[in-house]
Order: C-alpha cells, then sequence, then structure tokens
C-alpha cells in the first residue's frame, strides 16, 4: 500500500518555547533519510526553527496553544507545513518585508520569513486573521555524489 | 556560557555554549547584561566555538548587547564564527557593525 507520498510524519506539540528545539531536530532527524549535506540540514533545522517561533510569540502571543507540524516526502524533496490555530497575520506581504518586526520590544530581528526563504526552495504563508497561520516549505535535496 | 573578564583590558569574554533560538538567547541575554553593567567593558568579545544551531534569535540578540556595550563606550566583537552562522549574520548586514574575526 502507498499513499500518495513516498513517506509522512505529523507532530504535535504545545506552543512552549523548549519545543523549538525538539521541533527542528524532529524534522532533521525525518529529512535524514534522504541523505541530506550537514549545510541541507542546518538550513531545514533553521528554517523549522523561524516558523515554530513564529507560531509561539506572533500566533499565540505566549499563550499555549497547539502547533502542528506535517513533514512529507516525495523523491528528493522534503514539504514541510506548519501550522497553528493562533491569532494569523493582517498583511503576510508586509510580514514578508525583511526586517519587519512588530516584536522589536523582544528584540525580534524580523528576518525570520527571510531565512524561511532564502533556506528553503520554497515558501507559502496562508493566513487568516482570527484562525491562524499555515506555512509551507519545500526544499529538494541534491543528489550527492 | 563561559564567562570571563580581564581587569587589566577591560576585556569581558562570552563563550556561547547553547543553542541560539527564540528560547536560548532569553537566558544569555539576561547572563550577558547583568555582566555588561556589572564590568562596564571596554571590549566585549561574543565566542561562537561551541554554538552548534543559531536562528535569526541571535541577531537581535547581538544587536540588543551591541547597543548597550556601545552606549557604555565599549565595542563588541564576534570570534569562531561557522559559516552556517555567518550566513545568518550576512544576510542581517550585522558584520557592518559587529566585526567578526
Amino acid at each position: 500500500m502507498k499513499g500518495k507520498y513516498d513517506n509522512e510524519m505529523n507532530l504535535e506539540i504545545p506552543s512552549k518555547s523548549c519545543n523549538e528545539a525538539f521541533a527542528r531536530v524532529t524534522v532533521a532527524a525525518f529529512v535524514s533519510q534522504l541523505d541530506p549535506t550537514i549545510e541541507e540540514i542546518a538550513d531545514i533545522k533553521t528554517a523549522v526553527s523561524e516558523a515554530v517561533t513564529n507560531s509561539i510569540i506572533h500566533g499565540y502571543e505566549d499563550t499555549e496553544g497547539i502547533i502542528k507540524i506535517n513533514c512529507k516526502i516525495e523523491g528528493k524533496t522534503i514539504i514541510v507545513e506548519i501550522s497553528d490555530t493562533g491569532k494569523g497575520i493582517e498583511n503576510v506581504d508586509i510580514a514578508r518585508e525583511p526586517l519587519y518586526t512588530t516584536k522589536a520590544e523582544l528584540e525580534r530581528s524580523g528576518m525570520g520569513f527571510t531565512i524561511m526563504e532564502s533556506f528553503m526552495d520554497e515558501l507559502y504563508i496562508e493566513s487568516i486573521l482570527g484562525l491562524g497561520t499555515k506555512v509551507t516549505m519545500t526544499k529538494t535535496i541534491k543528489e550527492n555524489t | 556560557m563561559n564567562i570571563s573578564y580581564d581587569e587589566k583590558d577591560k576585556l569581558l569574554c562570552f563563550e556561547i555554549t547553547e543553542e541560539i533560538d527564540h528560547h536560548g538567547s532569553e537566558k544569555i541575554r539576561r547572563q550577558a547584561d547583568n555582566e555588561i553593567e556589572r564590568y562596564i567593558p571596554k571590549r566585549v568579545i561574543f565566542d561562537f566555538d561551541k554554538v552548534t544551531f543559531m536562528d535569526s534569535a541571535g541577531i537581535g540578540m547581538l544587536i540588543g548587547r551591541y547597543k548597550i556595550v556601545k552606549m557604555l563606550g565599549g565595542c563588541v566583537e564576534m570570534i569562531n564564527v561557522k559559516p552556517n552562522i555567518r550566513k545568518i549574520f550576512e544576510m542581517s548586514g550585522i558584520p557592518k557593525i559587529i566585526k567578526i574575526s
């Protein structure tokens, strides 16, 4: 029996900051079956960390909610979806701009989406105010010879 | 984080040993600010040799400490910055204000 994807993994975690490391390490472990380079692993870990941190700080604003992480593998491509049911983003285009932040008092740099965008191949953001945000990122692991 | 201070050179060194994300940077920030306010150093060095992971939380943490140290009349440097971490700093333009050696 084969599903639509070669492999799939689901993770649900409460929005606690100590789970940021757990989330990125778990996704990295799942991706390791594609035999990525150390650099590719580091890129994916950083992008996952940014998305999960956004859900904690912005989506749930430090109240407790559930963050869902869904990873799929298709060929040599990893698709990572990270979603929350938090407050949502008012204007995604503005939020994507480098250095834009609504949490300067927390010393946030406003580089989260820029890092996700440049460390992964594709980044899609769907957000509805009051309902939540879903970030989808893909990256194709290069053939290592 | 390992902290050392050289009174003669007024040099404060932070050897960061934890992963620098939103979670870890809070602790680094608190500890660093305590020491900076205690010593009012002329030079502050952040040593990244033992840092295995950093995301954008590191950018905000570094810029925040840079502002405080500069206001108190000192300068900030970073050493032993590995390529994966340097990449994040370069995206943010930090190397223009904080020396990486």
